[in-house]
């Protein structure tokens, strides 16, 4: 006969789920609404969604100013971890959600987006992914990484086209193996220490002087490769720009934003105890990782004829020059990150979005795929403004100042220089160099070379619709005037960062 | 208004150029001249306002931008900036009033705007990431400019400038960030501002390292002897304004960067590397001028012979004295007028035979004798013929380097003989014997429009050349001041005998140099 457990309602501090349930809930009576009346129009799908992702907001904004006042809150058996670092990617992860959902709202008419489970599946994920973000429970980690990830395949996968399917398998085929590796990994670190919560395991670890340095090993491996996978490190990309072509352009993305910061918030949860405790091995792989990532994937892009493949390749790159931060673990480093990912998301969904509306639904005779450098060419003269909304986004991706990602650079580069890593801020410079070769090349195309006989302006925006052209506005507000908010979101970041312990 | 004068005057020209996005094409060209109109007399009223007598900044601005992390928009002009601001306010003028027919002339003009925000900017600048914004987003408009209206390899020609451009700046970026961190741990705060660098005092180890990451970010941009190769590219295939804006103002930025960063930042490095980088220039010097020799284009010569000249301005810059300074920021102002005006001068043979090439022509001199005059006293100005403007820049540099190095100074010297040569060379080819094709007999004479650019170029040439002073003695009040703060600055004892004490007994706040580190 088990003892009656005894815990009171207020200990749990059930609060810290709020924000979780809140997109769970939507998702469950999105799935309620469609049992009882099916073939509703999208847009109602749309508002449901954004309704939730708005009311998830202030839940944040709620828990944000709790935890400016009294700290890190731990609730739910102390499973659940508030801190700074889980407000500030959930912010990044729901922001970038509402910017992503209007995107369903095409001229044209989609197959996924005419399923409510599509959105339902959606609301799953991001519920997901602030799961995966508040906690350092190994457990309650990988049950928000699956969640997320089993409903990403799925929504890939409503595509419904060939490449969609294959890039749907692939993800899912590498997204196992990451899933496997990860397990396998906690399970070496639960074995070596008999605990999964990453605090923990920093405290035994610490308190035995890594006797075990080779299981250590070992666990950190299993780690990086899962990791890896996830936030599509050198050489665990390959399923990257395959993924990245099969799924809608908004879809990609939203793919290269929001389960990325969600894996760097674990990653930097659990590997920065590890580097600064002096697993020197680590930092040495970290350190190739980095460079090999932005340097391989940098030179990849440059040989791409497709401008969506291209975008993808970037994404790895800086995806690599991210994790840098990681490596640094400064501080400064780490507010780098957020700072940096924040405006990433603003620039890279923007332009994502530019391809996804010039999307055509049936590509003309003689292309092989939709976002050829070839379609864009004299973009100037036949479709001016698009043109120039898409060379900010490029010059920003570029890191020209005074456009969004050219602050992140700058804060990036220069917590490597105060960290010490003096040879990688150099490479980091040089890499952005190099980048600026492949954006270079669309400004290129768009503004200095003749159009392609027979495209008239309206395929570069045959798909915008009002709430296309309102997303895309916003991206380029952000992109242009980023200058005015770096300060507050800089000193927002850093004082939670800082009090969170990273 | 006067006290946000530099602030209205790196914005006008960018407001300007998002309303002209609604002005009718046929109008665009009489809006852009009046835009540009009211920013050379709003340049003029700076010059006006101007006191000369102050060595140190003035009509400075503050606005922070990222406090915590120390970037804040400061403006401020000194005497060597003055007048390149003023030089770029009237290049932007006269490019645009002799904007010869230009398909798209509504985006070129827009184009010109924008870029001419970013050229005073970036000399108006006093905040290193602030330079920076400016110093990059300048590669925007040129590379539309060379990419759109350029020649036949523009897009080859137009990518190579820019990235060979941006490659270096981000090296320098990681300087600037360097340069910033070091403050931090001196002073326990973050700081871009150039003023607040000056007073600190870097071990020289430091500094020979942060200068040669400011040297790459510079000397690509000027461009120095091994970095030139994207010139002759970007020149023979930009546009005549592309070109002009180009040897005017752009290059002098990185002479003025030189000036502004690395002399007074490095004291002691730039002793050090005072000698490798006098090589270089001198190398430039000569090996642009005997390439300059060889080439059969017009327009390269030009080109060639612009590096060349921007050669004898980094020896001056690198003389360290007060003569030298002053003589290399008066021979920016020169070159600025004199190659931009052989760059016109080009375009307008250009434009009536849609040729460069020197064997096209041939006794020029019979059918255009206005053109060929004013292209003379060019010639003669850019070989330095005393009287002409470049003569004073050109004298004053070498007598500055003399101080250093006779015998470099001598090479130098030789160097410009060559360029005499090749310039007489070519003009004789284009000008003098009969005329041999036939397309050339009935040439028309410049035109008015070409003349009201050309002719205010030709009374500046020689009224500066005669009477320099009211540039010459701004420019040389500043000079002494960022001299006297290098000699006060300098640790090595080298560099305390090259870099002589202008004025005895003036001390100069300083932070302690030992904690820098």
């Amino acid at each position: 006969m088990l003892a009656p457990v005894n815990v009171s309602l207020e200990s749990l501090n059930l609060m810290t789920l709020a924000p979780m349930l809140i997109p769970i809930v939507g998702a469950l009576l999105i799935l309620v609404i469609d049992l009882f009346k099916s073939n509703l129009d999208k847009t109602l799908y749309v508002g449901v969604s954004l309704l939730f992702l708005f009311m998830d907001f202030f839940a944040l904004y709620d828990a944000s100013t709790i935890f400016a006042q009294d700290g890190t809150m731990l609730g739910v058996f102390n499973v659940m971890l508030i801190d700074g670092l889980a407000l500030l990617s959930q912010f990044i992860i729901v922001i970038a959600s509402m910017l992503f959902i209007p995107l369903a709202l095409t001229h044209k008419r989609f197959h996924e987006f005419s399923y409510p489970e599509f959105f339902a599946l959606f609301l799953f994920m991001i519920g997901g992914f602030q799961f995966m973000v508040a906690s350092d429970n190994l457990i309650l980690i990988f049950v928000g990484l699956e969640t997320a990830s089993l409903a990403l395949y799925t929504m890939i996968a409503m595509h419904n086209r060939d490449k969609s399917f294959e890039a749907a398998v692939k993800y899912f085929t590498m997204g196992a193996l990451a899933a496997g590796f990860f397990s396998f990994g906690a399970m070496v670190f639960y074995a070596l220490t008999g605990s999964i919560e990453i605090n923990q395991i920093a405290a035994v670890l610490a308190g035995n002087g890594y006797a075990d340095i080779g299981y250590v090993l070992v666990g950190v491996v299993f780690m990086l490769a899962s990791f890896g996978f996830k936030l599509s490190i050198v050489p665990f990309h390959t399923w990257a720009p395959d993924v990245y072509e099969g799924s809608s352009a908004a879809m990609a993305g939203y793919m290269s934003i929001v389960p990325k910061i969600a894996a760097f918030v674990v990653a930097m949860r659990l590997f920065e105890f590890l580097i600064h405790s002096g697993v020197i091995w680590l930092e040495v792989v970290l350190y190739a990782f980095v460079v090999i990532t932005m340097t391989a994937a940098n030179l990849w892009a440059l040989v791409q004829t497709d401008v969506k493949r291209m975008l993808a390749y970037s994404s790895i790159s800086h995806a690599g020059f991210v994790m840098a931060a990681i490596l640094i673990g400064t501080t400064q480093a780490n507010s780098a990150l957020f700072l940096y990912w924040i405006l990433f998301s603003f620039t890279n969904l923007g332009s994502f979005s530019m391809l996804w509306i010039s999307r055509q639904k049936h590509l003309p005779d003689g292309q092989s795929s939709d976002h050829s450098y070839d379609k864009f060419a004299g973009m100037i003269k036949t479709s001016p403004m698009a043109a120039v909304v898409m060379a900010l986004f490029m010059l920003s991706l570029a890191g020209l100042p005074p456009f969004a990602l050219f602050w992140g650079k700058l804060y990036m580069i220069s917590s490597a220089v105060t960290g010490g890593y003096t040879v990688l801020a150099l490479i980091m410079a040089l890499n952005s160099a190099i980048a600026g070769y492949y954006y270079l090349k669309l400004i290129v195309y768009m503004f200095m070379k003749e159009p392609v006989v027979g495209v008239n302006g309206e395929v570069y925006v045959s798909n915008a619709t009002n709430a296309l052209k309102t997303i895309i506005g916003i991206a380029a507000v952000g992109t242009v005037f980023a200058i005015i908010a770096v300060n507050p979101l800089l000193e927002f970041i850093t004082a939670f960062v800082y009090n969170s312990g990273y | 208004m006067i006290d946000h004068i530099l602030s209205v005057l790196i914005f006008f020209p960018a407001v300007a150029a998002v309303f002209g996005f609604i002005i009718h094409k046929d109008s665009m060209r009489a809006y852009g001249v009046a835009v540009s109109v009211i920013e050379f007399a709003l340049a003029l009223w700076l010059w006006f306002a101007f006191d000369s007598n102050v060595s140190g900044m003035q009509f400075m601005e503050l606005i922070p931008v990222v406090p915590s992390f120390g970037i804040n928009y400061i403006l401020g002009v000194d005497g060597i900036s003055l007048f390149i601001i003023i030089l770029a306010a009237f290049f932007t003028l006269i490019g645009i009033a002799s904007l010869t027919d230009t398909k798209n002339v509504k985006n070129m003009i827009i184009t010109l705007l924008f870029l001419q925000m970013t050229m005073v900017g970036v000399f108006a600048a006093l905040d290193a990431i602030i330079f920076y914004v400016f110093w990059e987003l300048s590669l925007v408009p040129m590379l539309y400019i060379i990419g759109a209206w350029g020649g036949p390899l523009r897009i080859y020609a137009s990518v190579k400038f820019f990235l060979y451009t941006f490659a270096g700046s981000l090296v320098m970026l990681v300087g600037m960030l360097f340069m910033a961190y070091f403050y931090y741990q001196a002073t326990g705060v973050w700081s871009f501002a150039i003023l607040d660098w000056y007073r600190l005092i870097l071990p020289e180890s430091f500094q020979l390292w942060l200068f040669a990451a400011f040297f790459i970010g510079f000397a690509i941009k000027v461009p120095m002897f091994p970095f030139h190769t994207w010139l002759p590219y970007a020149h023979g295939q930009a546009p005549t304004i592309g070109s002009v804006i180009l040897a005017a103002i752009l290059l002098k930025m990185g002479t003025y960067a030189f000036i502004r960063f690395s002399l007074p930042l490095f004291p002691d490095a730039s002793v050090f590397y005072m000698y490798p980088i006098a090589i270089l220039a001198i190398i430039m010097i000569i090996y642009t001028a005997m390439v300059a020799y060889a080439q059969e284009d017009v327009k390269q010569v030009v080109a060639y012979s612009s590096v060349s000249h921007m050669g004898v301005i980094i020896l001056g810059t690198f003389a360290l004295n007060v003569e030298g300074i002053s003589g290399s920021i008066f021979l920016m102002i020169a070159h600025g007028v004199v190659s931009g005006a052989l760059f016109l001068l080009v375009g307008v043979i250009y434009d009536r035979r849609h040729t460069k090439m020197m064997d096209q022509f041939g006794g020029l001199a019979h059918v255009m004798p206005r053109y060929a005059t004013i292209f003379g006293i060019m010639l003669m100005a850019s070989v330095g013929m005393p009287l002409t403007i470049n003569f004073v820049g050109e004298f004053l540099s070498l007598l500055g380097f003399y101080q250093q190095s006779h015998t470099l100074t001598l090479l130098a010297g030789v160097a410009i003989i060559v360029g005499a040569i090749y310039m007489l060379a070519a003009y004789k080819k284009m000008f003098f014997g009969e005329i041999t094709k036939d397309e050339n007999r009935n040439l028309k004479d410049v035109n008015k429009r070409e003349l009201l650019a050309l002719i205010p170029l030709s009374i500046i040439t020689i009224w500066l050349g005669v009477y320099p002073k009211p540039v010459l003695g701004p420019i040389n009040n500043s000079v002494e001041s960022i001299v006297q703060l290098m000699h006060d600055k300098a640790t090595s004892v080298e560099a305390k005998i090259r870099i002589p004490n202008v004025i005895e007994g003036i001390v100069i706040t300083r932070t302690p140099a030992g904690e820098a580190h």
